[in-house]
């Protein structure tokens, strides 16, 4: 939290609505993403009870488990999940384009498209992430086997929750997370975490107001909870007499059509707002570095469908060599996550003015020829003076960048009444005077940063075998047992 | 006899023999954990000699480029004879004092220093390295190092000597990740904890005797931050001396400024008021108490001797970066050469006379970033003579206040002290040195 | 604590205190700075039927799905003697527990009744140091000055001459984890049992650290309905529970600055005497106070920036209203010097907000 952000919180009680936080879209919207909102039975980890998805707003797939407690009748579920969730990846990737060789030598290609997930809200991803571990450990064999497609399911959600972990992904996207990061509500953060509530601040239905249409939207009876967790009520007075009735009449169609019926009434509802959150984004210009982002996306997605065939479940928990590894790529992403999105959108940079990483002005002064010739060869030194009100909180000497064009580098002379001295360093061409253009004149607006978006190179790591004694040495391999495939799913 | 019963020198002597005893002996490592100056460095230096002296090869962790030099100049000084290597990134300049070490190779490749016997990088450097091996490592500052790069440069020693203050700040991450919370290897959590995980048969010593912490502030740090383990100072209630050349004028700055000469402590406590974290008035109370501490012309006078106290003995701490700028800001020419920064990178560091800015002050709510205990330990435990507090009225309030709802992760050993605890002690403490502002 | 008792017994109007358990007084520490929580929880007052008569009723009832299948897994891990309670301490936590008495106190009569035969298996445990459980014991803790009685669903066994709480959840514990909110809630109320547990081997004339900070969490492992066992260290919990029920006993501050005829009974003068009692209202109430909606209702009438969240009202450095933070930002009203720094921020920040919309418009 900052002051800039809890001053948009001000704003949005006062306006009654919720008022933006971004002036770009900083999420990947895929043209025909798999919206998926989970409902789970209460009291179970994981035990889903239905799913309603599609890529086609007016065509959803319901899913449904009728009677949630029996175990063959959840892996029948898993199962169509599976085909459909399987058909959308099969369906998404696009071309293999082709890669310049790596530096080994080895062919390099990315698919030029990849398969997006959209879930109402954390508790979506959670479910998937869940689902992934119940399901990717299951034989295709044996005493336990199950279809083929269940495990790769299994391996599929497992892939699409940990790529949510990572700052900057949208192969998996969390409704709620994605308008939160353009958006500015006047309520909690807590209350955010309600999908409905969230858009009624973002987009009143006729005639209601943000607060309204919030208040409204904390009725369960008038807008059933976004799952996974179904709204207590619900189970007692409409879903567990349908389940009754289904074990009543021994499975009867009818019966499973009113479990269904019940559990569409639940879903639909939340369906619409998924697709109406994405209505909002899609409205948003994409920011200039989604693309960039969504590349890194699509190559990690080659990489697993590549090489889906010959993998093994993902582990129960990182080794420690993966942990590490898993932390250090977490942390670059985080980095350049987020200043990316400050060079792409001013009232991100906003939020590093405010804090004096950056300022923001008008060029009072400039020399663009200026030389430095205190070394033995003269280098191409300009200095332009920016008048700010910004509070700025960087020491003479720290390096800076600029907003608008981060190629245009310099670094902090002095900072003064009368403004910020910047003395430029990189981005004015090779010669000893500046190309023209690159040098901010008198009346220029100007921002620049102490953010960078070059992030440090990928650290070194042991193998596995190596794992030191420190760590307490190499681990186990791994060995699929019959044990993985017996494990109770109840 | 205990080490309890022993004076304070010949205690101290006793760990570290104990310690030089295990370096001899079969342990693949070595833990030593020490308070706030408590001699870690002289400790890593006579390691390095004992080592050295027995014909090892020994690679030497260090976590900053400041550090890393500290290391060389005393190591430099205190075994001339040893040839030392500095391994270094590529745009590391070499201060004048690791220049003038006759002894003292700097080089950016380890092949260049293969002929050194010992061989000083920050974690970070030898993190790059991929091959190679020595015999023995010191790892400095260990509690402050992130697993995940003792992951990286644990196969570039067989044995190694871990020395840390564990009550300090613990490392941190800009991610928030919960999925390795219980492992044993969380890369989250520090070497030292890691470690300790997967070899719990290695000795762990303490460091018994802190020679920085006057004996006024010893046992209130020692209770409120290491409240099972314990240590004591060096140094008698009448062995230091902290006095004026000027006389003050009354204000209520100097009534705190002689509550600290007197005592070793003072709370220089501003009205309750819920303030931005850049509190302009504690901003500039902060400031002021520094600079005037300068005008008044101290001298302390301790075991080694009278000095006056000058502005590079002087530092300021805050928690926050901002509330550094700010103080940065208000301290003005007066106070030219005063030290003033987070308590982050104050870890480490010593100085004679400290002002802090206390975490709490102003806050309507307290964070759990405000209540670590490492911060607050960090900040009260850099001084020798005396540490001056800046806070507003009304933090035992804010503290009775807390909600304690702090989730919990199966697997995770509980941390001590607890940091609600520990505010607490200090503040029980600080109460008996309050000055209230404008008398 | 004898003399505000008359004062709380007002406040109820009559009706009988409420009962504490475990859940309630672990409750009671989610926001100690809150007067209007602490006195009606330290004079006993039913705030589940005040907020109804309120008009913000919680509409949290449970599902009979959750229901069953918590039921179901205690009366699994219990059955038979708790055999698989047994077979999971000793096979899975590889602990020596030895031969094992087994001593249900259900179903036998009163809670005095039950509570003095708890009270007795106790006490001959601590003298023959032999493992024994007890299934439905029956503790006793003061709160407030009113005795609370708290039913463990819980079983204590001896490990070493040291007493262990077991706590049975249905929640999952998956590859080792499980939600830290819900640990956390367990911890809570495990901490509970430790202190009542430790108060009345005390007052048998034992050490109370006979009973261990040590707890047992038993909850389904991953997707089944076995159970698995977690130690669990809730000294942290004990710490902050022992402060608080301290605190209970201090409500004699918060009831001098109260009308003399302050009651809460549920009638049309409820609101006006809820709101008679300051609250310190946050978002997250809602998780632990059966007040919260009207707590929340009352933060937004009058634009408490709260009502937002802490971190924003740190953030405001401490404007406690909408209004008043946004006149600061407008520039309309001339801020008092306390409040200059605030209201150069929210300037800054306004101008800011308002460059960047601008530019992208």
């Amino acid at each position: 939290m900052s002051a800039l952000a809890a001053l948009a919180r001000l704003e949005a009680v006062d306006a009654r609505r919720a008022v933006p936080i971004a002036t770009v879209r900083h999420c990947h919207l895929a043209d025909a993403p798999l919206v998926l909102i989970p409902l789970r039975l209460a009291g179970e980890a994981a035990a889903p009870l239905a799913v309603m998805l599609g890529t086609d707003r007016a065509d959803p797939t319901l899913l449904a488990v009728p009677q949630p407690r029996n175990r063959d009748l959840r892996f029948a579920f898993a199962a169509e999940l599976a085909k459909v969730v399987l058909e959308h990846v099969e369906a998404s990737r696009g071309a293999a384009e082709e890669l310049p060789p790596a530096k080994d030598g080895t062919e390099r290609v990315r698919y030029t498209e990849a398969p997006q997930v959209i879930v109402p809200n954390t508790g979506g991803v959670a479910f998937l992430r869940l689902l992934g571990r119940s399901t990717r450990f299951r034989s295709t064999e044996g005493p336990h086997a199950v279809e083929p497609s269940v495990p790769a399911l299994g391996r599929w959600a497992t892939w699409f929750a940990e790529r949510h972990d990572r700052p900057g992904s949208s192969l998996l996207l969390a409704a709620t997370e994605a308008l939160r990061l353009h958006w500015a509500t006047g309520q909690s953060a807590l209350e955010d975490g309600n999908l409905a509530a969230l858009l009624g601040w973002i987009d009143p239905p006729d005639g209601l107001d943000g607060p309204a249409a919030a208040a409204r939207a904390e009725d369960p009876v008038r807008c059933p909870p976004a799952g996974p967790a179904t709204d207590p009520t619900f189970d007692n007075e409409v879903l567990a007499p349908a389940v009754a009735a289904y074990d009543a009449t021994d499975g009867d169609p009818r019966a499973e059509e009113r479990v269904r019926a019940a559990l569409a009434g639940q879903l639909t509802p939340t369906w619409d707002l998924v697709w109406h959150a994405m209505d909002l984004l899609r409205a948003l210009p994409e920011g200039a570095s989604v693309p960039r982002r969504w590349e890194r996306d699509r190559d990690a997605f080659t990489l697993f469908h590549q090489t889906f065939a010959e993998g093994v479940p993902q582990a129960r928990r990182d080794t420690a060599v993966a942990a590490a590894r898993r932390l250090h790529a977490l942390e670059r992403a985080q980095d350049a996550y987020d200043a990316q999105r400050a060079f792409d959108d001013p009232l991100v940079m906003a939020e590093h003015r405010l804090n004096g990483q950056a300022f923001g002005g008008v060029v009072t002064e400039a020399d663009p020829t200026r030389l430095d010739e205190s070394g033995k060869r003269p280098k191409l030194r300009p200095r332009v003076r920016v008048a700010t009100e910004d509070p700025v909180r960087l020491d003479a000497g720290t390096a800076v960048c600029s907003a608008e064009r981060p190629a245009l580098k310099g670094r902090i002379v002095e900072y003064g009444t009368g403004g910020v001295l910047v003395e430029l360093t990189g981005g004015l061409g090779r010669k000893l005077v500046p190309e023209p253009g690159t040098v901010p004149a008198p009346g220029d607006r100007v921002c620049f940063t102490s953010l960078t978006d070059a992030s440090f190179g990928p650290a070194r790591f042991p193998e596995r075998e190596d794992t030191p004694w420190t760590h307490g040495g190499p681990p186990a391999e791994y060995v699929p047992s019959d044990a993985d495939a017996a494990e109770e799913w109840s | 006899m205990t080490v309890q019963d022993l004076d304070p020198s010949a205690a101290a002597g006793a760990v570290v023999d104990d310690v030089l005893a295990d370096l001899d002996g079969s342990h693949r490592g070595v833990v030593v954990d020490s308070p706030p100056g408590a001699g870690k460095s002289t400790l890593v230096v006579r390691a390095a000699g004992h080592l050295a002296a027995a014909g090892e090869r020994l690679m030497i962790v260090a976590q900053t480029n400041e550090q890393v030099d500290d290391l060389i100049e005393r190591i430099a000084a205190e075994h001339p004879a040893l040839t030392v290597g500095r391994l270094s990134a590529a745009g590391y300049l070499p201060p004048d004092r690791v220049l003038a070490c006759p002894s003292v190779k700097v080089a950016q490749k380890a092949d260049d220093l293969a002929d050194r016997a010992v061989v000083i990088a920050t974690a970070a450097k030898w993190a790059t390295l991929s091959d190679g091996s020595w015999p023995w490592a010191i790892v400095d500052e260990a509690y402050q190092m992130r697993s995940d790069m003792l992951l990286r440069i644990a196969g570039r020693f067989e044995r190694a000597l871990f020395v840390g203050d564990p009550g300090q700040l613990d490392p941190f991450s800009s991610v928030e990740v919960e999925r390795w919370a219980g492992l044993t290897w969380d890369p989250m959590r520090s070497a030292v904890a890691v470690l300790l995980a997967h070899n719990p048969e290695l000795p762990v010593h303490r460091l018994p005797v802190s020679w920085r912490l006057p004996a006024s502030a010893a046992p209130v740090v020692s209770r409120a931050f290491y409240p099972f383990t314990g240590f004591r100072s060096g140094t008698g209630p009448g062995d230091r001396r902290l006095e004026y050349g000027a006389g003050g004028m009354g204000t209520s700055y100097d009534h705190a400024l002689d509550e600290a000469a007197r005592s070793g402590w003072a709370l220089y406590e501003l009205p309750a008021r819920h303030a931005l974290r850049t509190d302009a008035e504690a901003v500039q109370a902060t400031a002021a108490l520094a600079v005037r501490v300068l005008q008044r012309g101290p001298v302390a006078h301790s075991e080694r001797g009278s000095q006056p106290v000058r502005a590079d003995r002087i530092a300021i701490g805050a928690a926050h970066r901002d509330q550094v700028a700010a103080i940065r800001a208000a301290l003005g020419p007066h106070g030219t050469g005063i030290t003033v920064d987070t308590a982050n990178r104050l870890q480490g560091r010593e100085y004679d006379v400290t002002v802090v800015l206390h975490p709490l002050s102003g806050r309507r709510d307290a964070t759990a970033f405000h209540l670590e205990s490492g911060r607050l330990c960090v900040l009260t435990s850099r001084h020798r003579h005396a540490c001056l507090v800046v806070a507003r009225a009304g933090i035992p309030e804010l503290l009775d206040a807390h909600p304690s709802a702090e989730p919990v992760r199966l697997g995770v050993p509980v941390r001590f002290p607890d940091g609600w605890e520990a505010n607490q002690a200090i503040l029980a403490h600080l109460a008996q040195h309050r000055v209230a502002a404008h008398a | 604590m004898t003399d505000t008792a008359p004062a709380l017994d007002r406040l109820r109007a009559g009706a009988p205190p409420r009962n504490h358990d475990a859940r309630t007084i672990a409750a009671l520490t989610a926001n100690p700075g809150c007067a209007r929580r602490g006195l009606l929880d330290a004079a006993g007052v039913d705030k589940d039927a005040v907020a109804r008569h309120l008009g913000f009723g919680t509409p949290f009832g449970q599902s009979q799905f959750a229901i069953t299948r918590g039921n179901a897994f205690e009366a699994q891990v219990k059955a038979d003697g708790c055999a698989e309670l047994l077979a999971l301490l000793r096979d899975r936590l590889g602990l020596d527990v030895g031969e094992v008495g087994y001593d249900d106190l259900d179903d036998e009569g009163g809670r005095e009744f039950r509570h003095a035969r708890t009270r007795k298996l106790l006490a001959r445990a601590l003298d023959d140091a032999q493992g024994t459980l007890f299934d439905h014991p029956l503790l006793r803790l003061d709160i407030g000055g009113t005795p609370a009685y708290l039913e463990p669903d819980v079983i204590a066994f001896q490990l070493a001459g040291r007493f262990h709480v077991v706590e049975i959840k249905s929640f999952a514990v998956v590859d080792g984890q499980a939600e830290p909110e819900q640990v956390a809630a367990a911890a809570r109320q495990a901490a509970v049992y430790v202190l009542a547990l430790r108060e009345l081997v005390a007052d048998l004339g034992h050490d109370p650290q006979r009973v261990s900070h040590e707890v047992f969490l038993v909850c389904p492992e991953n997707f089944s309905n076995r159970p698995s066992a977690t130690p669990l260290d809730v000294r942290p919990q004990l710490a902050v529970l022992r402060r608080q029920l301290d605190r209970l006993t201090r409500v004699d501050a918060i009831l001098n600055g109260l009308p003399p005829d302050l009651s809460f009974a549920l009638d049309d003068g409820l609101g006006a005497a809820v709101r008679t009692v300051e609250a310190r209202y946050a978002p997250d109430c809602a998780a632990g106070c059966e007040l919260a909606y009207f707590c929340r209702d009352e933060a937004r009438a009058c634009g408490a920036t709260g009502a937002l969240g802490r971190g924003v009202r740190d953030d405001l450095g401490g404007v406690d209203t909408v209004e008043a933070a946004l006149d600061l930002a407008r520039g309309a009203a001339d801020p008092p010097a306390e409040l200059a720094e605030t209201a150069a921020l929210l300037r800054t920040a306004a101008r800011l907000r308002a460059e960047a919309l601008g530019g992208a418009a």
